[in-house]
């Protein structure tokens, strides 16, 4: 805190607008936020709209929608948006349908420390090595397909990698985790005490994760949906390594690189990101106001 | 607690932890697949290798120029923790400590970069890195991997400063410190767990994050996981072997990290050691 002056101020004006400045909130140590701000403005908000000024401004000429028009008119291009959201909502809504079950199971288990900690694993380790050892573990003479051709469940190998299945599983590893520890914090948020008043009043398992669990995770489930989506709609290197670049899971962010880095046209490829990030906006408020609809309690995890 | 007794229950309790544990079996296989297949001579068709070897890593060493490799991602690490620190910490203190007009803004602002997925950003960012000559080269590389990083540190610390009685700050001012002394003498030393913390965190995830130093990397300065994943890009020009003594010395890095920011992460017991300080 700024000791208060005794003496009246000397300059009126400059006083009062600092005065002024002050009661906004604004001072020295509100002075601290700047440098931050600066670089995420001239390294984020910055190259956000050049991107869009850039794709706007085609490398060939032609109208300042040309990339875009050239996008939706090509179907090898703009078929990738539902190549990818083929891939990134089923994953999304995978992992999020394993994730509730076993959140609600583990939040009463002892030894959650060790449980979260094998799980970060993958999320540390990222798509790259998770890629590499899949194509090892579920390739055609790893240890899966060995392990089912031991136990006479399969005849001849199953073709796990280098197609969409590759990719969805490779989603699995790597999203599984993180929508699990997201959801395992909203269900902690959950006061026990809620499920055993229903459960006291007569309320089986289903009846209470029904109207009592579901409605006060709804705003959680929804937030975790949008952040794995959007991880999920954005997939490049389990998509390229351990799935089928050039056909069933060339993926948006294939087609962004390969206008980019291999045909050198940055305003296409930032155009194609643009499009990127529109659909992922479409869909985090489809999924946000579907939440507003379904949810009507009050905020928090029923803790007032 | 009331634990269903019913056969439904029990099968559903089963249920539960099966899935969780053939994840776990499978995870398990994954990476032990990749770990002894560095180590194996040959192996095809059969459970296990024929034999076992360390050249495989030599081989990588001198192969995939492995030294240069750690060494760049090492540089860009450092550079990107140091970097989030002098911007973050800052910028955390003041988010946490003052309200003011168009908090929320400034809050969106930085609450974007870590929700917004680096490869829909990642073409833009690396534009503009080139238009300014820095794509390509190793300053740009760090430049990339700051902007998920110092929100990253914001939002972590911001909890932690809140926790910190403000009178501790006002009686330094009372003692006559100014904003530096203070933050010097008394933030940056009650505040070292929480610091530390954030940026062991940022450091496995400048380890293990792809997207941005694949976008704005140009050969000379690939951090270990754009290399690993060239490699593996071009499978079949190396020894798979090789490939994965690379990707073993990747994850024993990034475990290593992910161990020590355990250490420290747990926020409980940081606030706790925070007001333990304070109460001396």
């Amino acid at each position: 805190m700024e000791t208060i002056p005794l003496t009246a101020p000397a300059t009126p004006g400059r006083e009062s607008l600092k005065r002024r400045l002050e009661r906004a909130g604004f001072d020295t140590t509100t002075l601290l936020l700047a440098p931050a701000l600066l670089f995420v403005l001239a390294l984020f908000i910055y190259p956000a709209l050049y991107g869009v000024w850039l794709s706007l401004h085609p490398m060939n000429g032609g109208g300042w929608l040309a990339n875009y028009t050239a996008f939706f008119s090509d179907p090898y291009v703009y078929g990738t948006i539902f190549t990818t959201l083929e891939l990134a909502v089923p994953v999304t809504l995978v992992n999020l349908a394993l994730s509730v079950p076993i959140a609600l199971r583990v939040r009463r288990m002892r030894h959650q420390r060790l449980l979260t900690t094998l799980l970060v694993i993958p999320v540390t380790l990222g798509t790259v090595l998770t890629a590499q050892g899949m194509l090892n573990y579920f390739g055609p003479l790893g240890w899966f397909n060995r392990v089912l051709m031991s136990l006479h469940l399969i005849h001849m190998p199953v073709r796990l990698v280098h197609n969409f299945t590759g990719v969805f599983l490779s989603q699995i590893v790597s999203g599984f985790p993180f929508c699990f520890m997201l959801v395992l914090s909203y269900v902690t948020g959950i006061d026990p005490s809620l499920e055993n008043a229903a459960a006291m009043l007569g309320a089986r398992a289903a009846q209470r994760f029904r109207h009592i669990i579901l409605p006060l995770l709804a705003a959680g489930l929804a937030i975790t949906f949008c952040l794995a989506f959007v991880q999920a709609f954005s997939v490049f290197p389990s998509a390229v390594l351990v799935g089928a670049p050039s056909g069933p899971t060339r993926v948006i962010a294939i087609a962004a690189f390969h206008a980019a880095y291999e045909e050198y046209d940055y305003s296409m490829g930032s155009a194609i990101a643009v499009i990127m990030g529109v659909i992922q906006i479409i869909v985090v408020a489809l999924v946000m106001w579907l939440s507003s609809l379904f949810y009507r309690g009050p905020a928090g995890g029923g803790k007032g | 607690m009331f634990a269903t007794s019913d056969i439904g229950g029990r099968l559903w309790r089963l249920g539960v932890w099966a899935v969780v544990g053939f994840f776990l079996l499978n995870l398990a296989g994954i990476i032990a697949s990749v770990v002894v297949d560095s180590l194996g001579t040959s192996w095809f068709g059969t459970w296990l290798p024929d034999g076992f070897t360390t050249h495989w890593y030599s081989d990588a060493w001198s192969g995939f120029q492995l030294g240069g490799v750690l060494q760049v991602t090492l540089e860009v690490a450092g550079a990107v923790i140091l970097g989030s620190a002098i911007l973050g910490v800052p910028a955390a203190y003041a988010l946490a400590r003052r309200e003011f007009a168009g908090k929320k803004l400034v809050m969106l602002v930085f609450v974007l970069p870590l929700i917004i997925p680096p490869f829909t950003y990642g073409i833009p960012l690396a534009s503009v890195l080139y238009q300014f000559g820095l794509g390509g080269t190793l300053a740009g590389v760090i430049l990339a991997n700051l902007v998920p990083s110092v929100p990253f540190v914001i939002f972590i610390l911001v909890p932690f400063i809140e926790q910190i009685d403000p009178r501790v700050e006002a009686a330094a001012r009372v003692f006559g410190a100014g904003t530096w002394d203070l933050f010097r003498r008394v933030m940056v030393p009650l505040l070292m767990p929480g610091i530390l913390a954030a940026l062991v965190l940022v450091l496995v995830r400048t380890i293990g994050l792809f997207e941005l130093t694949f976008l704005t990397a140009g050969p000379d300065n690939q951090t270990l996981v754009v290399a690993l994943y060239y490699s593996v890009f071009a499978a079949g020009i190396r020894a798979t072997q090789s490939i994965d003594a690379m990707a073993v010395v990747y994850m024993v890095t990034s475990l290593i990290c992910l161990i020590v920011a355990l250490r420290f992460v747990d926020p409980t017991q940081i606030v706790g050691r925070a007001k333990k300080v304070e109460a001396h």
